[in-house]
């Protein structure tokens, strides 16, 4: 499996190919831990926000808001305490980046909590990693254990007044607690629930206390803003979203892997074709779906000869979303009404059951799948499929609900001879 | 007043409350320590699941009643959360769990003729354990090991990039 940068100089993925890449005297050797020194030295807590929200920087766990603005929303005169969560509890569907980085970087990671912890004046935060990954958990405590052995965490940081503590904790297999206030319940020690939003977790959050949750590779970024300057390193992207994005491929393409490039990459055609090899064994582009698989699907022909480019602006005009940024290619040989059944099935039993919509909406999209696939199919089942989307989206209590529909809503409408295919399998009206 | 009162009797029955599980200290050190990350208890409650299923195997009513005890819970607190948590096991599982990943970019990539496989040497269908009580067949959803499907995680680990013939190589490993 490939891991690199393509179209630009690596960056959160400079230190990944060294020999152990996950040893704190490696981390140093390389520029590790200079950022938060700077940081120390010479920057207040509004100097940092104000890097980041210079930098342009996104969060890459899917919803993509403004990394900085988030961080501006805790109030600074909260009596009380305040915490940093990191989310890795990646369980998007073809997304598998920050496992790589948590790996083979553990302490630029730590180093990025660091700084948001200073930056919000936060003392103990939490790495919230999806229980399946218990290898990176011990990766994690090995390389806290040596932060705090070389006075880079706990009390009177690098000889400073600044206190910090980062503890791991881990999930137990369950996809919604990805959601941001789902894996606050999680991390209180409830069932992954999502709460109701306002107030929002920078207002009340974990113990009901001012609270930002980032995605691993949003607060990896951090050091490397800190580092070359928040204007740098927006300039690395585009405009509204700056600095570089990993992206995961996987499915039929000849090169699979965590590709790191340049934010408003130019295009979708040559990375799927050229970047990452090409179609596996020759075969045709059929269908790709690009941010992990709550986003809608696309067909080739809005890919080739259409230069997308590969930001979340670009994505969107492509009639997409950059989500996650887990590409699933699909070549010819796929059935789209089969893998948009295994997505379904993936959500209905993902959904936390807490709200009705997507509790009974997931069970009964499922069923109807189930129930075409037999031969039990009729011609208005797919508009029978978009009106439960319909009564799904939008109408459910988190956004578990609009990833349920989306991918259906899309592949319906985008691949309706996949559909029309088993519709036409009517066993049952033959039977009739 | 006092007439009022109904003497409660006691129930002609033994009411089931199993004795608490109990663990050795260097158990109970480990607890402690996940115990002392968090300022309320409660927060404490899937490290210390993991570890009571590290240690019976699965969540039994004497490990429950355990974690009741020891995080001041309610018994019903822990299976509130037990049963909602897909990793956690509230019935006995083989000594070996199989999860083979079923989700888009393993399905594409071959998990069927993994399952197919894996059914057919173990003799089991998904959701099963083997007579001896060696392995289980789980189907789960996406493992986050996409760029290298079809995969399965058995126990902790991840075992990537499957073929027949390396299912072959770690099941026949396992003692």
């Amino acid at each position: 499996m490939f891991i690199g940068a393509i179209g630009c100089e690596p960056l959160q993925l400079r230190r990944i190919h060294l020999g152990n890449s996950h040893r704190l005297d490696v981390y140093r050797a390389n520029g590790g831990y200079e950022a938060i020194k700077k940081v120390l030295d010479s920057m207040s807590p509004d100097d940092v926000i104000n890097e980041v929200k210079k930098s342009a920087l996104r969060g890459r766990g899917g919803a993509g808001f403004p990394t900085g603005m988030k961080w501006s929303f805790v109030p600074k005169d909260s009596p009380k305490e305040k915490y940093v969560v990191c989310n890795a509890d990646e369980s998007e569907p073809g997304t598998f980046k920050d496992r790589y980085l948590m790996e083979r970087d553990p302490h630029m990671l730590i180093e990025g909590m660091l700084i948001a912890a200073y930056a919000l004046g936060a003392k103990r935060n939490y790495i919230y990693t999806r229980g399946e990954y218990k290898y990176l958990i011990d990766i994690m405590d090995v390389a806290l254990d040596e932060a705090r052995a070389a006075g880079l965490l706990g009390n009177q940081i690098l000889g400073t007044d600044f206190n910090c503590e980062i503890y791991t904790h881990t999930g137990a297999g369950a996809y919604i607690c990805g959601e941001e206030t789902a894996l606050l319940s999680s991390l209180e020690g409830f069932r992954g629930h999502p709460r109701m939003k306002p107030p929002f977790p920078a207002i009340s959050g974990l113990y009901a206390s001012p609270t930002v949750v980032n995605n691993v590779e949003t607060l990896t970024a951090v050091p490397d803003i800190i580092k070359m300057g928040g204007a740098a390193y927006q300039k690395l992207g585009t405009e509204k979203s700056g600095g570089t994005k990993l992206w995961s491929v996987s499915g039929h393409v000849n090169q699979p892997g965590v590709y790191e490039l340049p934010m408003g990459y130019d295009d979708m055609e040559k990375f799927i074709m050229e970047d990452c090899g090409g179609i596996l064994n020759g075969k045709q582009l059929k269908a790709v779906i690009p941010g992990g698989s709550s986003v809608y699907i696309m067909r080739a022909d809005q890919i080739i000869g259409k230069d997308v480019r590969m930001d979340y602006d670009g994505l969107v005009a492509g009639g997409s979303m950059v989500g996650s940024g887990g590409f699933i290619v699909m070549d010819e040989t796929v059935d789209v009404f089969d893998s948009t059944k295994n997505l379904t099935e993936f959500y209905k039993h993902e959904s936390c059951g807490w709200c009705t919509p997507c509790r009974e909406g997931t069970d009964w999209l499922v069923k109807i799948f189930k129930r075409v696939e037999n031969g039990g199919g009729r011609p208005e089942d797919a508009q029978l499929l978009l009106d439960l989307c319909d009564n799904i989206e939008g109408k459910s209590f988190c956004p578990l609900g609009d990833a349920a529909a989306w991918p259906i809503q899309s592949a319906v409408k985008r691949f309706p001879e996949d559909f029309e295919k088993h519709l036409a399998k009517n066993g049952r009206k033959e039977a009739l | 007043m006092a007439e009022v009162l109904v003497k409660i009797q006691p129930p002609d029955h033994p009411v089931h409350m199993p004795q608490p599980a109990t663990f050795s200290p260097e158990v109970e050190t480990e607890i402690d320590r996940h115990i002392a990350k968090y300022p309320i208890k409660r927060s404490a409650i899937l490290p210390l699941m993991f570890i009571v299923q590290r240690e019976r195997g699965y969540l039994d009513p004497p490990g429950v009643q355990y974690l009741a005890n020891r995080l001041d819970l309610r018994v019903t607190d822990i299976w509130e959360v037990a049963t909602f948590y897909s990793m956690l096991q509230t019935k006995p599982v083989g000594r070996y769990h199989i999860q083979i990943c079923k989700t888009l970019s393993c399905k594409i990539m071959g998990e069927g003729k993994i399952t197919e496989h894996v059914c057919k040497k173990l003799d089991i269908k998904p959701g099963e354990t083997t007579g001896d009580g060696k392995f289980t067949l789980s189907l789960v959803e996406c493992l986050g090991s996409c760029g290298t499907a079809p995969m399965f995680q058995l126990n902790f680990d991840y075992h990537e990039n499957l073929t027949p013939e390396k299912v072959d190589q770690i099941l026949d490993s396992l003692s």
